[in-house]
């Protein structure tokens, strides 16, 4: 995946969109996932990448807000942020 | 040519003769209509102010001297020891002062504490919550030696409090030297359950560094611990650090013998310096139940007020806090701009979003708590003597908070989402 592509397939149930926040600054992440989230069927998988060190935070702490299930949340060595979540 | 900027001053040709820095009049803190409520510095409790002015005169001298001035600076920087003492209840020998404020006593009591048990090891067990000068230290401790097991970081819940269970489990460890925790969080106000941790580090053989930089003035000191540390700043008055070290606790700090403060500060206490705390001190003793429950009173408006505004998340709300602190998050609002809109409509308060930080990292106590970083204020009320118009900087911040954050979301094109 390179950065600015945007995965988004049929959004059926069980489906996954990428959210490519990478290079946004807080609150950017978090609000492109709102908007994905929003247009998404319940059950879709939600893979928000993000560079902000504070998305690994907020991007969980959105979804607790909202209802929707964090399934993992990586800050990896290049101190890049993948969070996903399940919509509600 | 000197230049002078009192308000005497007329041109860099005609110096009035009084210096740099001198004022006819003391110049107000803050100026007229402006609501502080960001107490992590406030305004000096103006009894402190006039203390340490008076102090200047009277307790120049070094009180180490055998002069007539120098006995005088000595007794007044007993006096003033006495003071702060007596209110945390332990011997005036127990407390020494640290410049460089609550960090440079917490610095003092974990080395004092971890030297003597360098022999079982140098690890270092605290909550995530705890206060930058003892973690950043820690994991540069850690890094250093390639060496994680060197600092545990306890988890807190969603309230911002460490599990004595795993606080238990983290002292398991071999080499653990030492343990430190709050008895509140500054940050989000949280009271962090220090008897049972203490109790934890008893059964450990592991002493206890009890941190109450945002605490002590405000609750009542701890009973256990084997240092604590403090700052008069907590009180309004100079950012002066106090350490507790009871006579039982065994406690060295590493490196040459020290002369200042019975051995364990890096530098004598300047006497005026003191003298301010101590003022300021006996002054939140004397107000600290009123204060106490009034700043509650206005937080608990500050909280009403937060929650009839959409997506505002308020951490730690239904734990047991400080009772002048809140912190809360708007949902999809830059930290920056909201702290920027409220300064220009004059309300001054901090953030602990990481826009609004020297390091561009979110506050590591919010994201330790899996709470919102973004878009976040943090409320630290001061003492009413100090700023005596807080309350009405109170009623105006939640008049004003519904529309500004309304305005912020609209202008980011957020509102529904």
């Amino acid at each position: 995946m390179t950065p600015g592509e945007l995965a988004v397939e049929s959004p059926d149930a069980g489906a996954e969109v990428v959210v490519d926040a990478r290079g946004t600054r807080c609150p950017m992440p978090v609000i492109l996932a709102a908007r994905a989230a929003k247009e998404l069927p319940s059950g879709t998988r939600l893979v928000v990448l993000a560079t902000d060190p504070a998305a690994a935070a907020d991007v969980p702490a959105w979804a607790r807000m909202r209802g929707h299930t964090v399934e993992s949340v990586d800050n990896d060595a290049d101190r890049q942020v993948r969070a996903v979540v399940v919509t509600s | 040519m000197a230049e002078c900027w009192c308000q005497n001053y007329r041109s860099p040709a005609q110096p009035c003769g009084r210096g740099r820095l001198s004022y006819r009049s003391v110049p107000r803190p803050t100026a007229p209509g402006r609501g502080l409520l960001d107490a992590m510095s406030s305004p000096m409790h103006p009894q402190a102010a006039q203390t340490l002015a008076a102090a200047l005169d009277a307790g120049w001298a070094d009180p180490r001297r055998l002069y007539a001035e120098a006995r005088q600076a000595a007794a007044l920087l007993d006096r003033a020891r006495e003071t702060i003492a007596t209110d945390l209840e332990v011997a005036p020998s127990d407390l020494s002062f640290h410049l460089g404020g609550g960090p440079a006593a917490l610095a003092a009591g974990l080395d004092g504490l971890a030297w003597p048990r360098r022999r079982t090891g140098a690890r270092l067990v605290a909550s995530a919550v705890e206060h930058s000068a003892i973690l950043i230290p820690g994991r540069y401790a850690a890094a250093q030696a390639s060496d994680p097991d060197l600092l545990a970081e306890v988890p807190v819940d969603a309230l911002g409090r460490v599990d004595p269970h795993d606080w238990a489990a983290a002292l398991a460890h071999p080499g653990t030297a030492v343990a430190a925790l709050q008895q509140a969080n500054g940050e989000v106000g949280i009271i962090q359950p220090v008897a049972a941790a203490y109790e934890r580090c008893r059964e450990a053989g592991v002493p206890l560094l009890v941190d109450g930089q945002a605490s002590l003035g405000r609750l009542p000191a701890p009973e256990t611990y084997d240092a604590l540390a403090g700052d008069a700043s907590a009180v309004a008055g100079p950012p002066l650090g106090v350490l507790v070290v009871p006579a039982r606790t065994r406690f060295r700090r590493s490196g040459p013998p020290r002369e200042a403060e019975f051995g364990r500060a890096d530098a004598p206490v300047w006497v005026p310096m003191a003298l301010a705390a101590a003022e300021a001190w006996q002054q939140a003793a004397a107000a600290r139940a009123s204060d106490n429950a009034k700043a509650e009173r206005l937080i608990a408006h500050v909280v009403a007020a937060v929650q009839s505004i959409p997506d505002l998340d308020i951490p730690a709300l239904a734990g047991e806090r400080l009772p002048h602190v809140v912190t809360f998050s708007a949902l999809y609002v830059d930290g920056e701009a909201i702290v920027t809109e409220l300064d220009r409509r004059g309300l001054a308060v901090a953030s602990g979003s990481a826009c609004t930080s020297s390091t561009l990292e979110p506050s590591h106590v919010l994201a330790a708590m899996g709470a919102l970083t973004h878009g976040n204020v943090r409320l630290r009320l001061p003492w009413a003597a100090a700023v005596p118009d807080r309350a009405d900087a109170v009623r105006r911040l939640c008049a004003e908070l519904p529309d500004v954050v309304r305005e912020l979301r609209e202008r980011l094109g957020v509102s529904g989402l």
